[in-house]
This record gives C-alpha cells, structure tokens and sequence, in this order.
C-alpha cells in the first residue's frame, strides 16, 4: 500500500479504494432534515470546517453556534438549548467529546436524557497525528454512560441515514463521523435503525462481526476468503449501545468461530460486548479480536498505521487465514 | 401566572420576612435530619426571596411555560433554600419538607430535576452557567423575552467550564443571562482555598454588565435585580457578599459551616437563637 499523507488539523487521507463516494454526507444530511425539522440547531466547538457541519451552518445561520474551543460549554450549552425543545448537533473530535467534557455527557446530558446528538471527528485510527487526536477508546468510554445511543456508521449511506435516524429518536446520541470525501458501500436501499444488526453475508466457517468501517474490510475479506474456500459470513454492527446481542448470538450459532473487527482499543468496544453477550448466552466459541492494542498509537500515515495495526484488509485477511 | 413586579415596587420588609421564613424551613429541615448545608442556605435566602417573590416570571401551575423565566441552582448542595423556596412559592408542599434528604425523599441534599421546579441537575460544579447560556440561547432562536437566572459560587468559579461559559454568553450577547455569584467565602476545604479576587472586575473583563453587593441587603438585592433587566446587549453578573449562616450567631461564626451535623437537641438551641436574633417568623 502507498503511504499518504497527514494533511492538515488531523485531516486525512480518504479511507477505502475504488468505491463512489460522498462528500460531508453528514452535514448534507443534516442540512436537508433542518428544513423539515426547525428544533434542529447546530454547534461545534472551532471544528466546523473539521466535522463537516458548514451546510447546516450555511442553510442556517441563525440556529447555528460555534462556542470556541470549549468542550465542556459545548455539551453544557447543548444541554441548555435540549431543555428549550431545540435538538442540538453537537459536533467536535471523538477525543475531546468524551475525555474532556465526559462529566458534562454523563451528567448534564445523559442523566436528564436530553435530546441532544455528538457527532464526533476522527474514531479510531483516521488521523496520523497520535494520542491527542485519536479516539481509540471512545466507544468503550460511553458505553459506560446510561441511556446514551452510540453509533459507529460504516459508509456514507449510512452516515446519512442514521443522521436522519437519530433526529427521530428522542434522547442522547453519540454517533462517530467519517468526513470528507466518505466512501459508498452500502446500495442507496439498506435500512439502517437503532439498535440493529445486519447480516451482510451469509458463512459457516468464520462469523466476522463487525461495527464502522471496519465493515468494508469486513466484505472484502469475506469476497476475498471465499475465493481460497473459506465461507466467512459477516454480521454489521453499527449501533455499540443499545447492543443487538440477539442478532449476535443468532449469528454465532451458526459459525464456527467468531472475529471481531473494530476501528477501537479491543478492550471495552465491540470485542467486548461480542465475548460479554456469548458468554451470558452459554455460548462457547472461540473469538478473535482485531482492532488497536490497549497502548497510545504513535503520529504516522493513516494507511501506514492502519497495516501496522492490522485494520487494512490484506492483515485481515492474514489474520483469518492464519486461524486453525 | 406571576409576572415580574415593577422596579421601585418592592416591598423590602415582606421580602425580608420572606427570606427569614425561608431560613425557619430551612432549620427545621435540617434539624430533621440532623444535617444539612444549612451556612449555605441561610446566606443565600434573602436573594432566592428577592427572586421568587419579586424578580422571577412563573406560573407556579405550570411549570412548563415556555415563557417562564429560568432559574438554575449551580450549587446543587444549596438544595435546602431551593426546597424552601419552592414551597413557599406553592411548587412543592411546605409539608415535604420535612422530608429533606431522607431515602426516598424528592427534596434531595444535592437537586437531581426529577423535582417540580429544578430546571437542571445541580452538584456537578461549573455546569450551571454553560447551561444557562444554552437556555439562553434557545429561548432567543424562539423570540421569547423571558430570562436565564443561574446561581454559582466563588468556589464555582475555580472550574475553568464556568469561565467558558462567560466567554460565550458575551460572545453571543445574552443579555437576559443573569449570573449570581454567591461569594459566602467558604469551600469544602475551608475558607476559599484559592484567591478569587477581584471577583468583579473578573466578571468585567469577561464582557459582562457586573455590580457587586452585600447579599444579605434586601434593598441592594432588589436594586441590583432591577439594575439587571436591562436588554442591552451584555449578560449580567451580580456579585453577592453573603455571610454563611446570616441569621443563627453560631453558625456565622463557626469554622465547620461548609456542611453540619449536630444532634437534635443543639438544632432546637439553634433555632431559638435564630428566632431571638430576627423574632418570631410566620
């Protein structure tokens, strides 16, 4: 693979090759439901340009806030908006929604169940610029917060469809963004809703169970497995919380054995979860976990440290290959 | 519906009553459970009865006006004036009271919103402000005249989130943004650890239309509310100097009156020390 570039403010390069695309599917998305839906307001904390919110501010200007770099007042004056019947898009990075405003999520938001939706930059390994910038645990650290949504979208399809999704739930949303220039992998008619899984491909030998991007590698692994005669199904998981562990469960049953995949630290996220719910449903199988070691990701090439970690699809495909 | 009073029309006396009924509820709440931040709540009576019986627009029968004015009780542990307040005001019944911090009691140490009349969830200090100019804001988009009232402490003010909030609520202009700072001078750890000083001209430089008073002046109180409903563009900060436990000698000039625990007995010597300093309160 090529190595890329890290451009600026932790801009990075597109993910995944040969696929259409969309350009800020989500501010797009956002920008149409603020037509239909006017308690739509929006906020950021100086990552407008950076989170793909500028449509909405653009069509709106009136209901649009940028509060600074203040994360904490971000999500404490999104809560305030929430309580006057507005619902708030709350955007920043991952790393700063939860790590520093965690108090005001938990506490301002969360426990009244406000309506309030944190769209958040950079998940995972899509910025080369190190710890500061990469949300690799922010998946486990909201789990731990009652009532609050948490969405890791695959695709610009369905970052669109659950921008909508989540504007028609009422309580506390926090949903991961991919940005920019966002590749098209699902068709124009997949059904994205809260809190469900979707079986993209049926296989017996290997049940890869997946959530965000991830889930690209995911189908071209299991294309790329089919061929060397290993049936790998795969399971997508896009909403973490509230976890659809019958689907999961279902799934398992049906595979030998289980592989996790995940743009996040392989503790406290979907790995997690996935080995949690087999094992309160009696299941005994054998789970492989791919996604970022439990240690701080040095400041590289996003491709460059996709392939070290293993996320790109040639060392998924190592890896599922190399299983007994 | 109570609508704001007229400037210049406040009846300080009744107000001062008022503030010193307030204070009975909250020695008898106290007593009741033999402990309560009750230095806090006494030095801070006389502005929630300048507020709820003067300043504030409410509707105590509909609690969910769009157009009621706010108020926002940052220092969650000040629960016990609030309780007082709202019972008083006809919210809540001045019989629950009696309830303050027992299990399964709605009248909490620390306000969750699960309370008729708590527009947020205090304790967590420094989230008050920034939720203020949330409401604020919203309450703009919609074109409503009504106001944002939120209480914090000096000791708040050493959470770098509420100096966020001030930086916004000017930015954006908020000027039916009322801050009041309640500087009694104490903390969990004593008297203020970390020099606040010069709170005013803080508030000042952060774009805010600032005075600075005693809190326990009824007529200052009254005239520095007043002072504030101007709609001029800037948010307003009064600074309050209050005295904890203003009413009971004992407490004003005890070292432990960040939060207290005495028996029964020393509350009902309590109250009748409170009783020979103001007289007789109904």
């Amino acid at each position: 693979m090529e190595a890329g570039r890290t451009l600026a403010m932790g801009q990075d390069e597109a993910i995944g090759g040969g696929r259409h695309s969309v350009e800020a599917p989500f501010g797009k998305a956002l920008a149409r439901l603020g037509q239909s839906r006017p308690d739509i307001v929006g906020l950021t904390a100086d990552l407008g340009k950076y989170t793909d919110i500028l449509p909405f501010r653009d069509a709106f200007p009136d209901r649009f806030f940028n509060v600074g770099m203040a994360e904490q007042n971000l999500v404490a004056v999104a809560a305030g908006l929430a309580r006057t019947g507005k619902m708030p898009f709350a955007t920043t990075y991952g790393v700063f929604a939860t790590r520093r405003a965690y108090d005001f999520v938990a506490i301002a938001l969360a426990h009244s169940n406000l309506n309030v939706k944190i769209v958040a930059g950079l998940p995972g390994l899509t910025t080369g610029y190190g710890g500061t910038h990469q949300a690799i645990e922010d998946l486990a650290l909201m789990r731990m917060i009652p009532g609050l949504t948490i969405i890791d979208p695959c695709d610009a399809t369905e970052i669109e469809a659950a921008t909508a999704a989540i504007a028609d739930h009422a309580g506390p949303v926090y949903m991961r963004l991919l940005r920019g220039t966002v590749p098209v992998v699902f068709e124009p008619g997949y059904r994205f809703e809260i809190g469900k899984a979707r079986r993209l491909r049926e296989g017996s030998d290997v049940g890869i169970i997946s959530t965000g991007f991830m889930t690209e590698r995911a189908l071209d692994a299991a294309d790329a497995l089919r061929k060397q005669g290993i049936s790998a199904g795969v399971l997508h998981v896009p909403t973490i919380k509230p976890f659809d562990a019958e689907a999961v469960t279902d799934f398992a049953a049906g595979a030998g054995q289980i592989v996790t995949m995940e743009n996040h630290v392989v503790v406290g996220g979907l790995a997690s979860l996935v080995v949690e719910t087999l094992f309160d449903a009696g299941m005994a199988k054998t789970v492989t976990r791919i996604g970022l070691p439990d240690r701080y990701i040095e400041c590289g090439a996003v491709p460059t440290l996709q392939a070290k970690y293993g996320l790109t699809t040639e060392a998924v495909i190592k890896t599922i290959t190399s299983l007994s | 519906m109570l609508r704001n009073s007229p400037p210049g029309s406040a009846d300080i006396g009744a107000l001062e009553r008022k503030a010193n009924l307030l204070r009975r509820h909250m020695l008898t709440m106290a007593r009741g459970q033999g402990q309560g931040y009750i230095g806090q709540g006494l030095g801070i009576a006389d502005t929630l009865a300048a507020l709820y019986f003067h300043e504030l627009r409410y509707d105590p029968h509909n609690l969910a006006w769009a157009d009621r004015d706010r108020f926002l009780l940052s220092t969650g542990h000040y629960s016990i004036a609030l309780w007082a307040a709202l019972a008083e005001a006809g919210i809540i019944a001045v019989e629950e009271l009696g309830t303050y911090g027992a299990d399964n009691s709605r009248l909490e140490m620390s306000t969750l919103d699960t309370t008729p009349g708590v527009e947020m969830i205090g304790g967590s200090l420094g989230h008050g402000l920034g939720q203020g100019v949330g409401q604020a804001l919203g309450l703009r988009v919609d074109n409503s005249d009504a106001r944002v009232f939120v209480e914090l402490s000096d000791g708040e003010m050493q959470e770098g989130s509420t100096w966020e909030a001030a930086m916004s609520a000017s930015h954006f202009k908020l000027d039916g943004l009322v801050a009041l700072i309640d500087c009694n001078g104490i903390q969990a750890d004593g008297p203020v650890v970390l020099d606040m000083e010069p709170v005013a001209d803080k508030w000042r430089a952060f774009g805010w239309q600032t005075s600075e008073i005693d809190g326990n002046d009824m007529t200052a109180v009254v005239g520095a509310l007043a002072d504030a409903r101007d709609r001029n563009g800037k948010p307003k900060a009064i600074v309050l100097r209050t005295l904890p436990g203003k009413g009971v000698p004992r407490i004003e000039t005890s070292e432990k009156s960040h939060f207290f625990r005495i028996d029964v007995a020393q509350w009902d010597g309590l109250i009748a020390e409170f009783e020979k300093s103001v007289g007789a309160v109904r």
